[in-house]
């Protein structure tokens, strides 16, 4: 991986955007296991439907998973100091997931050149996450 | 409406080891494909001592540590009222394959919106290594519909 130094990014710079296949009934069951998240809203269709919905929905932390990657596909992990994220809209099975990252200010913090990034997850409906990063670079 | 009296409640402290199959497991589940995360051979040559824990694994113990069920009955809802609203980390160190992880979990606000149809609960968590280092600091936001 070729890193990306302080000096060479812009505000404005876009980070290499990241697209998922799409989220199948096995990907939830996957996530439910692995993150010990079991309610069984994103997985028993039956649960779903007494719980006023009309199918199973994605974790939103999974597409927070995905912003991880998308970030520490651009630079690695020991440079993120923080990660934050709102969920805005349901992501539902068969949707695929677009992550997006854009430099939106270069700062010094804690004696470090830091950079902040605006992070987007986006559903071929709509976003269905915003939140930031802070990313130190050298 | 969920009991205001429960801001400031504290959950006990759990301890809980972070497992090489738990991460390769994870890696999988969330289409992880470099092979840091996974193989630990490529996690030595690229210079950490085990397999790495991607960012967002620290919230996976803060479920272990207090189940989901178990927090939705302290507020009085159920698990299909349950949205997650907002969620923020702030790291300090590597989480690795082989550390034991302290979850410290407090409620620090319940607030509501749309006259009480969409309730609000913030916790803030410290998760604390083997060695006593603070490694991160999550902000999670719950919300329950009513």
């Amino acid at each position: 991986m070729s890193k990306p130094s302080y000096a060479s990014v812009q505000v404005g710079d876009e980070i290499p955007s990241l697209s998922t296949e799409p989220i199948t009934r096995h990907t939830l069951a996957l996530y439910c296991g692995a993150s010990g998240d079991h309610n069984p809203i994103h997985v028993d269709i039956d649960y779903a439907k007494e719980s006023g919905l009309d199918d199973v929905i994605a974790h939103g932390m999974l597409s927070m998973a995905y912003l991880g990657r998308l970030v520490t596909n651009w630079v690695s992990q020991e440079s993120v100091r923080e990660l934050k994220t709102r969920f805005t809209a349901m992501t539902l099975v068969g949707d695929t997931v677009t992550c997006r990252g854009k430099i939106t200010e270069k700062f010094t913090e804690s004696g470090e050149n830091r950079v902040r990034l605006e992070l987007t997850a986006e559903t071929p409906r709509e976003q269905s996450l915003v939140g930031e990063a802070v990313i130190a670079l050298d | 409406m969920i009991d205001k009296k429960l801001i400031g409640y504290e959950f006990k402290t759990v301890t809980l080891p972070v497992e090489e199959g738990r991460l390769r497991f994870v890696a999988k589940a969330i289409g992880e494909k470099n092979p840091i995360y996974s193989d630990l051979k490529a996690a030595k040559s690229a210079g950490h001592p085990t397999l790495p824990a991607p960012p967002t694994f620290v919230f996976m113990l803060e479920v272990d540590a207090v189940d989901l069920q178990d927090l939705v009955q302290l507020f009085g809802c159920n698990l299909g009222q349950l949205l997650h609203g907002e969620q923020g980390f702030v790291y300090h160190a590597a989480v690795y394959a082989g550390d034991r992880i302290s979850v410290k979990k407090k409620v620090v606000d319940i607030y509501d919106k749309k006259n009480g149809k969409l309730e609000f609960i913030l916790t803030k968590n410290d998760f604390i290594n083997q060695d006593g280092v603070k490694v991160a600091e999550t902000t999670t936001n719950y919300v329950i519909r009513n």
